[in-house]
């Protein structure tokens, strides 16, 4: 573990991404904190610019204020990419270990299934998604973790696979353990790693669909999102660049920063994968 | 014959897809809240009883679901995309209108992406280690990251707001009409910058970065090195023993993103009113337009697979040891 600590630290590249991506995670923690009021509220003068009306990052069109909404708009980001990341998880672990474990017409089935899943575009599916079963912050999630699933059920299966051969698997096999026991405690355990790495960079990746989805319209209506600012900024970009720009850059930050992250977990973790 | 057999399998495939996109279609009509028969009508707001009754009948909502699904798949097939009861038109010919805007956009915007990632990627990784390299590399970084909406508008705000250079959105001018039609090629093609840039820059860094780290792979290899050795001046090893090698991956790479780019088709569409499926999407999500969103869902993955086929054809051209086996 100290060995991975260290490994992950000689990165620059992943302590900068740690760093912002700290920033990103108290700005959502401390949010109601430094700005207690919703972010729906028209707090200040419509189309006020940046730094105008005590207005750090100006109001948009309504006289909402920017910097409350980016703010705030952490929170969903944070929420949505984790919250969708563990259901694409838990679909694509437990299709990948079946698949990869137990092999023949069972893993060509799931195999075949994950392929046409991969085919599917999958941010028209989800916009399909979130707006047949209405937008919500769990039909988001529900959606996000729908149509993320299949690279991380085609890397379980693969990790299995080769795990599944060790003599080590074999011997627990052999002591009459049950399969459940088997994956579960030996084979999971020593293929988990490069499964982290891709979990974190679906963080990232949902991150992009949720903001993708509230730009069209589709987000939770309860709770202000950095897609949908840009979405209502978008027809008034002649006249008020800030609208967009701010919370723009706060989406390209924050996936900047978990790729970072990820690409270092990549290097702590599988040293030998890692590329030079 | 193992051509015509690879090819059934092919279609076998394809077919199966095809099929199951249906029926994921079918599935959620069924789980929305509500009744099916509103779903399919489009939830309008006037709610014609005659109509839904009709809607009824005709997809057999009062049979058993097996039923059902028999009646939707035959639709399917026969391209029946159901009725946009908000636009009053038949689904798969408001698709048809849109369907070639979008072939231009999603198109120009694969094989810009594929050219300027192999280009950028070779040109970094032949620098590897200098400042061209990190300054492509930390690029490519930042617009993988980047929403590509609004790059979209990124590239609004500075071409066509500040500069005044590009239209900023549109399909071609007013008066395009009285054009010849060399200028109205002209007027689109400048339309089309725009949103081609934006679309393929977030490919084109994924393929940058691809096609750099396998071009430094390849360059440590044994008959680059033989090639070096027999004293080949640099630009003909590139040519010829490196190339293409390095863009296999970035060509098999680009196949597995064909859905990608027809999901990102849809915002850079929604931010420079292409009129094309794209937006139609867009009009269809904001009126709540079901039957439309349907039928794109569909169309859209026959698309992706469409892509796919073409970008096999690639590979087998580029690397003729794919049809050998």
């Amino acid at each position: 573990m100290k060995d991975i600590i260290r490994t992950f630290l000689r990165r620059p590249a992943g302590i900068v991404g740690l760093v912002l991506l700290g920033l990103v995670c108290l700005m959502a923690v401390v949010a109601p904190l430094v700005y207690p009021a919703s972010p729906w509220e028209m707090t200040g003068i419509p189309f006020s610019r940046p730094g105008e009306n005590g207005m750090l990052l100006g109001a948009d069109t309504l006289g909402r204020d920017i910097a409350s909404g980016i703010v705030h708009g952490a929170r969903v980001s944070i929420l949505i990419g984790l919250a969708s990341t563990l259901t694409a998880l838990c679909i694509g672990v437990l299709l990948g270990c079946i698949s990869g474990y137990a092999g023949g017409a069972v893993d060509a089935v799931i195999v075949r299934f994950t392929e046409i899943f991969q085919t599917i575009p999958s941010f028209v599916l989800a916009i399909l998604l979130v707006a047949i079963l209405t937008p919500s912050i769990g039909t988001i999630i529900l959606a996000i973790g729908l149509v993320s699933w299949p690279p991380l059920s085609r890397l379980t299966r693969a990790q299995v696979r080769t795990v599944a051969q060790r003599e080590f698997v074999q011997a627990a096999r052999c002591q009459g353990q049950s399969t459940l026991s088997v994956v579960v405690r030996h084979v999971l355990p020593n293929a988990i790693s490069p499964i982290i790495v891709a979990g974190s960079l679906t963080v990232a990746a949902a991150i992009l669909i949720e903001a993708g989805l509230s730009f069209m319209g589709l987000g939770d209506p309860n709770y202000m999102s950095w897609g949908y600012m840009i979405g209502s900024g978008r027809t008034v970009i002649r006249q008020a660049w800030w609208m967009s720009v701010f919370p723009g850059l706060a989406i390209l930050l924050t996936v900047v920063a978990i790729n970072l992250v990820g690409e270092a977990l990549n290097d702590a973790l599988n040293p030998r994968i890692s590329r030079a | 014959m193992p051509i015509i057999s690879s090819l059934l399998a092919k279609l076998t495939g394809i077919i199966l897809t095809i099929l199951v996109i249906a029926t994921i279609n079918f599935v959620l009509v069924h789980s929305a809240p509500g009744d099916p028969a509103l779903v399919i009508a489009g939830q309008s707001g006037d709610t014609d009883v005659k109509f839904i009754e009709q809607v009824r009948t005709e997809y057999g909502l009062d049979q058993p679901y097996l039923v059902q699904l028999g009646t939707y798949l035959g639709k399917v097939v026969r391209f029946d995309l159901g009725y946009s009861y908000r636009q009053r038109r038949a689904v798969s010919d408001l698709i048809l209108d849109r369907l070639g805007p979008t072939l231009l956009l999603t198109l120009t915007a694969f094989f810009l992406s594929l050219i300027g990632g192999v280009f950028f990627g070779a040109f970094a990784g032949l620098r590897h280690g200098k400042w061209s390299d990190l300054a492509i590399s930390l690029v490519s970084l930042l617009l993988y990251a980047t929403p590509v909406f609004w790059l979209g508008l990124m590239l609004v705000l500075i071409f066509s707001v500040q500069l005044e250079w590009l239209p900023a959105f549109g399909y071609a001018n007013i008066r395009a009409a009285s054009y010849s039609t060399f200028g109205y090629a002209m007027d689109v093609a400048r339309h089309l910058i725009l949103p081609a840039v934006t679309l393929s820059a977030i490919y084109m860094a994924v393929y940058t970065r691809l096609m750099r780290s396998s071009l430094i792979e390849i360059s440590h290899e044994d008959h680059v090195r033989t090639a070096r050795a027999k004293g080949l001046t640099e630009g003909r090893i590139l040519r010829g023993h490196m190339l293409r090698n390095a863009a296999v991956p970035v060509v098999t790479f680009a196949g597995l993103q064909a859905g990608a780019l027809i999901g990102g088709a849809v915002v850079v569409e929604t931010v420079f009113s292409w009129p094309g499926l794209g937006r139609l999407t867009f009009d269809a999500v904001t009126a709540r337009d079901y039957p439309v969103l349907l039928g794109l869902f569909l169309v859209m993955s026959v698309m992706v697979i469409a892509v796919n086929l073409l970008t096999d054809l690639l590979h087998r051209l580029i690397d003729p040891r794919v049809g050998a086996h």
